[in-house]
């Protein structure tokens, strides 16, 4: 009898969108300390194999004036990740480091150093960023025109790689006797040029416990795909359902021959949303009461605004959605959002919303209610188990990126209720096998001197 | 005046001196590892010191990033302060105003910032970004960037979080403010994504030896560092430090604080043995930019009391060895002090800034 495949599970510390409900009484602080020790710790409590916090590096603007309505401000990724890895002992510590307003050596340090202080715990999930609205918070505040992105982010990821591989690991020998302290005199020397990085001298942090961090990667364009095939271990995707999950991952998947990987060398990771009820009645009623929460009419007229790219404060979020079209030149309304990017046929959006809601009367906001939803998993613990389950065996992922609605006590029930029943079924660990984050997600350490492979 | 010294320590690898590591209770394979941070930071705590200072750079000599081995080493601690250097001449001050403040938060309260200027040309390599300017132009740019991390701290009002129900608002937005700052070498517009840390200005800190550096730390510093020959050079700069001060009208104190290099143990020629030991090992005496105190802690204690009646607020005591020196400093230096009536006997407040007398300040942009 084969082996049932292993699901990962993963945590995403609820973020500054309006999905994370502030109106809840059992809402906690965003920003304090404890907060944070709470979740990883819950998180490791049920074995996850990584908790994810993620980054916005300019508070969002819209009309103009800075977003009020939802959760916002968050700490620094690395600084509070390796205050985690001080509360915790085997979770993996994952961030979003932008690599636009950054350079290679320092960040390579940062995640050297968070690799050391965790004991082989660091993953970085590699963006950049395209706006010069977030330029204008940094020194380096130049950007980027869009169809250059991946590009900026293959040559910091491979140089910084390359930094990360001037160390082998057996440089430190610290023979008092012998007054040797590096037994490579060379450890750390590089010398790197190309269009975006002209750099040389010594890297200064010795290798670290997993080599480099585990890379994830979030693009779901062409571009990013191949990106995450030649380089990444994990790829955060949208497709949490059975078609399109299967298709995602089968086509993803299959990129990975062509740079010598093997199908088991990246793991791919929809983001999922769960509510949880005694009944599958009760879960419903639950879930619908966490979106009314998560989209009141001020927002659901915001949300609407990003997609029109027009002060739409006039309307009413009980009424009917506006007669007039979208605005379809550069956006200007929202700022700092990367939402209002995925409508890329606003005009036509808003003819097919119109429809849907004028076919089954809903007002603006049950609109948005809709069209916005994000609830991957709403059932019982048993239910949900076999969903998560069914996926995860039908290769529409490797396992899920849960998004919880609450801090910091979001994840409780999960790791309470629904954990246990997928130990049951012999699908989850109930112990961690090794120390390290590459341990638990089954992926090879790496070798020195592997770097970013191009496709054969 | 307090009665009581304020006393740091200066944590670089196993200690200042080339040839510690090789010292027989040196751990130099350890010094890449949480562990190793965390022992020497609570030994420094079980002292009552006032603070630890973690050395940093872009460059040689093998070291982890300062402001995570804080960050790794504040839940681990619960009384002291922690300052990691940062070098300001290639980093992003959004970024280190954030990731301080977040030291802030994750250590209650505890979190300082030693900033650091390099004007090594292989720093600069490393970074790829040009050859830096000269010392006057680095430390103008200093300036500039400890007053970006300020306004970044000051950018979110303390109640700006509101939680609105009636309305809907999370935050009051008239409470959050864009810093606008705009300079020879940078601009920055903010506001912060990182609310106001506890202590609301976490202390900056600098390492002073002439005229221009002493001027940085009059005018943005809460702490400086200096490296005095005597008692007299260091009222000299005492007042240099205090007269820059004036001229920026800065309300706020600042506090001086001496460096000394250390080598102590409890027989003065046992001290003097181990020094010329390390220097032999090292095939050259170790000469520092830090006047060198080698003894007992007793005369230490002697030392320390008559440069404080200079002016000096206290000392930052940089240990030859690590942990040899450590151990001497909090468990035969604090206790002669605390005979003394000199030093306190356990942490009178919460925060950094209350271990240095200093209040919460007030937000520059409140109403």
């Amino acid at each position: 009898m084969t082996r049932r495949k292993q699901i990962h599970l993963a945590a995403h510390f609820p973020g500054v969108n309006n999905t994370t409900v502030w109106s809840d009484p059992r809402s906690g602080s965003h920003i304090a300390f404890s907060s944070f020790r709470h979740f990883a710790q819950t998180a490791e409590r049920a074995k996850f194999d990584f908790l994810f916090l993620a980054e916005g590096l300019r508070l969002r603007e819209q009309n103009g004036r800075i977003y009020d309505l939802d959760v916002m401000g968050r700490p620094d990724t690395f600084t509070v990740l390796a205050a985690l890895a001080a509360v915790t002992d085997r979770i993996g510590l994952a961030g979003t480091i932008n690599s636009t307003f950054n350079e290679p050596y320092e960040v390579a340090r940062q995640f050297a150093s968070l690799d050391h202080l965790s004991g082989g715990r660091s993953a970085w999930n590699v963006v950049t960023s395209w706006d010069a609205f977030t330029g204008e918070n940094f020194r380096r505040g130049g950007f980027l025109p869009q169809d250059q992105r991946y590009e900026r982010a293959r040559t910091f990821l491979r140089t910084a790689f390359e930094l990360f591989d001037t160390w082998r690991g057996d440089e430190v020998v610290a023979d008092k006797e012998a007054g040797v302290f590096l037994g490579d005199p060379d450890a750390g020397a590089f010398a790197h040029r190309d269009a975006h990085f002209d750099i040389a001298g010594r890297f200064n942090v010795p290798r670290a416990p997993q080599g480099r961090p585990v890379i994830f990667q979030a693009g779901d364009s062409e571009e990013g795909r191949e990106f995450a095939a030649s380089a990444a271990d994990a790829i955060f995707s949208r497709h949490g359902t059975l078609a399109e999950g299967r298709a995602f991952y089968a086509d993803v998947k299959g990129r990975l021959a062509a740079y010598g990987r093997g199908r088991d060398e990246l793991l791919i990771l929809p983001a999922a949303t769960f509510v949880l009820g005694d009944t599958e009645d009760e879960a419903r009623e639950r879930a619908r009461e966490v979106r009314l929460a998560q989209v009141s009419g001020q927002t659901a007229i915001r949300f609407l605004e990003q997609v029109w790219n027009r002060d739409l404060s006039a309307y009413d979020p009980d009424g009917p959605l506006p007669e007039i079209d979208p605005d379809p030149g550069e956006h200007t309304v929202a700022r700092g959002r990367a939402s209002v990017r995925m409508y890329r046929d606003p005009v036509a959006t808003a003819r097919e919303w119109r429809e849907r809601a004028a076919a089954r009367n809903l007002s603006i906001r049950e609109l948005i209610i809709e069209v916005t939803g994000r609830q991957t998993f709403v059932g019982t613990p048993a239910s949900v188990a076999t969903a998560i389950d069914d996926l995860v065996q039908a290769d529409a992922a490797d396992g899920f990126i849960l998004v919880p609605h609450l801090t910091p006590g979001g994840l409780d029930e999960f790791a309470d209720r629904v954990v246990p029943l997928l130990q049951e079924r012999g699908v989850f660990r109930t112990e961690y096998t090794g120390p390290t984050l590459r341990d638990h997600l089954g992926l090879p350490a790496p070798a020195p001197g592997r770097t970013v492979r191009a496709a054969s | 005046m307090s009665a009581h010294l304020h006393l740091g320590v200066a944590l670089d690898g196993t200690g200042r001196h080339p040839a510690a590591w090789r010292e027989p209770d040196a751990r130099p394979a350890e010094q890449f590892t949480a562990r190793y941070w965390t022992d020497l930071v609570r030994e420094a705590e079980a002292g009552t010191l006032d603070f630890v200072t973690f050395e940093d750079a872009l460059g040689p000599p093998e070291r982890l990033d300062a402001v995570l081995v804080a960050a790794r080493v504040a839940p681990a601690t619960h009384g002291i302060g922690l300052i990691p250097t940062v070098t300001v001449t290639h980093t992003e001050p959004f970024h280190v105003s954030k990731a301080i403040a977040t030291l802030d938060y994750v250590s209650e309260g505890r979190a300082g910032v030693r900033v650091r200027v390099s004007a090594r040309p292989e720093e600069a390599r490393h970074v790829g970004r040009r050859t830096p300017g000269d010392a006057g132009e680095l430390l103008a740019e200093a300036a500039d960037y400890v007053e970006v991390l300020r306004r970044l701290w000051d950018s979110w009002e303390d109640d700006a979080e509101i939680r609105d129900a009636a309305t809907g608002r999370f935050v009051d937005r008239d409470k959050l403010h864009y810093i606008d700052f705009s300079g020879r070498w940078f601009s920055v517009r903010g506001p912060s994504i990182t609310p106001r840390p506890p202590q609301g200005q976490p202390l900056v800190t600098a390492l002073a030896h002439r005229a221009d550096p002493y001027r940085l730390v009059g005018t943005s510093a809460d702490l400086g560092f200096v490296t005095p020959r005597d008692a007299a050079h260091a009222r000299a700069i005492v007042g240099e430090i205090c007269a820059a001060r004036d001229d920026a009208r800065r309300e706020e104190g600042v506090h001086v604080l001496a460096d000394l290099l250390v080598y102590l143990d409890d027989d003065a020629g046992a001290a003097a043995a181990r020094r010329a030991r390390l220097d032999a090992r090292a095939g050259t005496p170790y000469e520092s930019d830090a006047a060198a105190f080698t003894g007992t802690p007793a005369q230490l204690a002697d030392l320390l009391l008559e440069w404080r009646d200079a002016g000096l607020s206290g000392f930052r005591l940089r240990p030859a060895a690590l942990p040899h020196d450590l151990r001497q400093i909090t468990r035969g230096l604090v206790p002669e002090l605390r005979r003394r009536g000199a030093f306190r006997t356990r942490y009178e407040a919460a925060t950094l800034r209350g271990l240095f007398g200093l209040p919460r300040p007030a937000n520059r942009y409140a109403a």
